[in-house]
């Protein structure tokens, strides 16, 4: 029988498997950042040990930082600590760190493939769920915590089950204004948040192929909000493309070789998966989410499920989440006023996204009552968007570029949503106050928060902007 | 280094019967710029827990003294979402040993593991009869037995087997860590690297 491509590259790093237990997984790269790194290196220095392998483990401080006035000192007293703890920690064992200012620097699960380190057939993780995000290269990447950042520091292996196997295939072409976030929103909506769990899920067919590397990897790196332990797509020509001349990635005749090797990573035809989906690329329409977990999502010209559509025992849940944000079961969506919009984090804040929400709002003006913040994904997307014209096209239409971090996909820094407000995000989490205390988010792709931005309310980037 | 060792407990529970429980819930995201392990018991659910003034919401489980104990007992898919182990510590920390439900996210389970916080998967039947007993008496006890790896609900007697790898089981029992482990393992995994695929 075949093998699947996760197979193939998860059979290749094991070092060891134990009966009845997890198998000892080798790590080719770990990126670490501020939030879930100091207490593992606590723990190596606790006993009395050393980082393995420092030139395979790359750091970026991300969460924490601010996106106003970066060469300032960061003003908060224990974000500024954990970010100078990560400094301290990666000069004390030699890891290559892109700090703050630094022409690298940015969002981890950015950086990492537009720096060439992401590469296929690689296992890569991270302290942050959003590591699934580099799976769009053929690789097996995913999130890990703090215990397994010590392990993959200390020994550049971790403990890990082998997750079962899942392919999700998309086939067909994506209509007008309906892009690769709507996909994964569509996906989540159909199988919940917990329909991923215990698998590792492929994405396949023509409408993933036909994607651009920065859509798929919005793809992956929301394959965790439907609890997959990460997603994956095959590597092909537009992946090598991709990666071809960039700082890390093979030169020469080494080019040769990996792409010979990259090419052997993929699916055979006669492998089997523990699960198979099937979905119609033409039945997916611009989503976004109306409730508190990313599983709760419609189609924008649509309305909020009614209570009789939600099984009893998810009834009371479903109401409390309709409470947290201010909503009844059956209201319609498009039209419901909004106050904030967040265009950015790692799931849409590379160039593609700026570019797109851009040529959506040309011509057109912010509305006066919307708060906007456009935050690029690192400091070279934010150096291709002011060489593009893209920063003079949206303050052009009242927008202002911010410098790159995580900002507020997590609130961690000074970007909050206050509370009670709603604000479409391009990020991965609509959890109760994931944006800030109190805060109400709506997920949704760069146009449709671009129609969210010019109107003022939920509306179908297709009607907005004639797509 | 060690994690504490697991025994069997009968106590009573903390019931939260909510759905999606993720992590942000356990330990919002403002609380996570620590650069220790301690502390985070106090912060556990603290938008939940708390108004915006500091005082305990009375409506909140935790802030209920009819319910105590070192287990929690919540809906379906807890801990889903972000990767943060501070959650794991939070629930930790608040002095649980063991969290019932009946799914849970990957990470989150592992996160627990790795913490010596035993995650127990029971069927959706047995989760709802507990949630029965505990509404019924807020006193009522449940036992989890992980030698065994039975989980009983004490007030009917209904019990159930649970699953955990014979690997984890054993470091929960005796207290030992997967770092150790690895760092056991420093001549297989050089090995591993000499064959290895590089460019």
């Amino acid at each position: 029988m075949g093998k699947t491509l996760f197979d193939k590259i998860w059979d290749s790093h094991v070092v060891k498997s134990i009966d009845d237990g997890p198998n000892v997984l080798y790590i080719d790269r770990h990126f670490i950042h501020e939030v879930t790194s100091p207490q593992a290196f606590a723990g190596i220095k606790e006993r009395g040990g050393k980082v393995a392998r420092p030139d395979q483990v790359v750091a970026t401080p991300d969460h924490n930082i601010p996106t106003i006035d970066q060469h300032l000192t960061i003003q908060d007293e224990l974000s500024r600590l954990q970010v100078e703890t990560l400094k301290k920690n990666c000069e004390e064992n030699g890891i290559t760190m892109y700090g703050l200012n630094h022409p690298y620097n940015g969002i981890v699960h950015v950086v990492g493939p537009e720096l060439g380190i992401t590469q296929p057939g690689m296992t890569m993780v991270c302290g942050d769920s959003h590591t699934s995000t580099h799976g769009a290269f053929g690789s097996i990447a995913f999130g890990i915590g703090t215990s397994e950042v010590e392990m993959a520091l200390a020994t550049q292996c971790i403990m890990q089950p082998k997750p079962k196997s899942m392919r999700i295939n998309i086939e067909g072409e994506l209509a007008n204004g309906v892009t690769s976030k709507d996909i994964i929103l569509y996906i989540i909506a159909q199988i919940s948040t917990g329909g991923g769990t215990g698998y590792f899920v492929e994405f396949a067919g023509s409408a993933i192929r036909s994607l651009s590397m920065e859509a798929r990897m919005t793809i992956c790196n929301m394959s965790i909000e439907m609890g997959a332990r990460g997603g994956m797509i095959a590597p092909d020509e537009t992946t090598y493309e991709y990666i071809k001349g960039r700082e890390f990635a093979p030169k020469a005749e080494k080019w040769d070789k990996a792409v010979a090797y990259w090419k052997s990573l993929c699916t055979d035809d006669d492998a089997v998966f523990d699960k198979e989906l099937n979905y119609k690329a033409s039945d997916i329409e611009p989503m976004i989410t109306y409730g508190t977990n990313p599983g709760m999502g419609a189609k924008v010209n649509s309305n909020i499920p009614t209570l009789d559509s939600i099984e009893d025992s998810s009834k009371n849940t479903f109401q409390k989440s309709m409470d947290y944000m201010g909503f009844a079961a059956g209201d319609k969506l498009e039209g419901k006023a909004i106050d904030y919009v967040f265009v950015g984090s790692c799931t849409n804040g590379r160039i593609e996204d700026l570019r797109q929400f851009a040529a959506a709002v040309k011509g057109k003006k912010k509305a006066d009552s919307v708060t906007a913040w456009i935050v690029p994904g690192s400091k070279q997307v934010e150096k291709q968007a002011l060489a593009e014209g893209i920063k003079e096209e949206l303050e052009a239409a009242g927008f202002e570029l911010r410098q790159p971090g995580c900002s507020a996909c997590l609130a961690m820094n000074d970007d909050k949503i206050p509370e009670g407000k709603y604000a479409v995000s391009t990020s991965n989490r609509n959890f109760e106050g994931r944006q800030g205390p109190g805060s109400r988010t709506l997920l949704a792709s760069p146009l449709t928060a671009a129609a969210a931005a010019v109107t003022g309310t939920i509306a179908d980037p297709r009607t907005i902007f004639n797509l | 280094m060690s994690i504490e060792k697991f025994v069997t407990v009968q106590t009573t529970v903390v019931p939260l019967p909510i759905e999606n429980v993720d992590t942000d819930q356990i330990i919002p995201a403002r609380f996570l710029k620590a650069t220790t392990k301690e502390g985070f018991g106090d912060n556990l659910f603290y938008d939940w827990r708390y108004e915006k003034s500091g005082e305990p919401k009375a409506d909140f489980v935790l802030n209920n003294d009819k319910y105590s104990g070192s287990v929690l007992v919540a809906g379906k898919n807890f801990g889903s979402g972000s990767s943060r182990e501070h959650a794991a510590w939070a629930i930790a920390g608040y002095g649980f040993k063991a969290v019932v439900s009946s799914f849970f996210a990957d990470i989150f389970r592992g996160n627990a593991l790795n913490n010596g916080v035993l995650p127990v998967i029971v069927s959706e039947a047995f989760l709802a009869g507990l949630f029965k007993s505990i509404d019924a008496d807020p006193k009522a006890e449940l036992k989890i037995d992980l030698q065994a790896q039975t989980i009983t609900n004490v007030s009917t007697g209904e019990f159930e087997s649970f699953e955990i790898n014979s690997y984890k089981k054993d470091c929960l029992l005796n207290g030992l860590d997967d770092i150790d482990y690895l760092l056991s393992l420093k001549d297989e995994i050089a090995a591993y690297e000499k064959q290895a695929v590089k460019f």
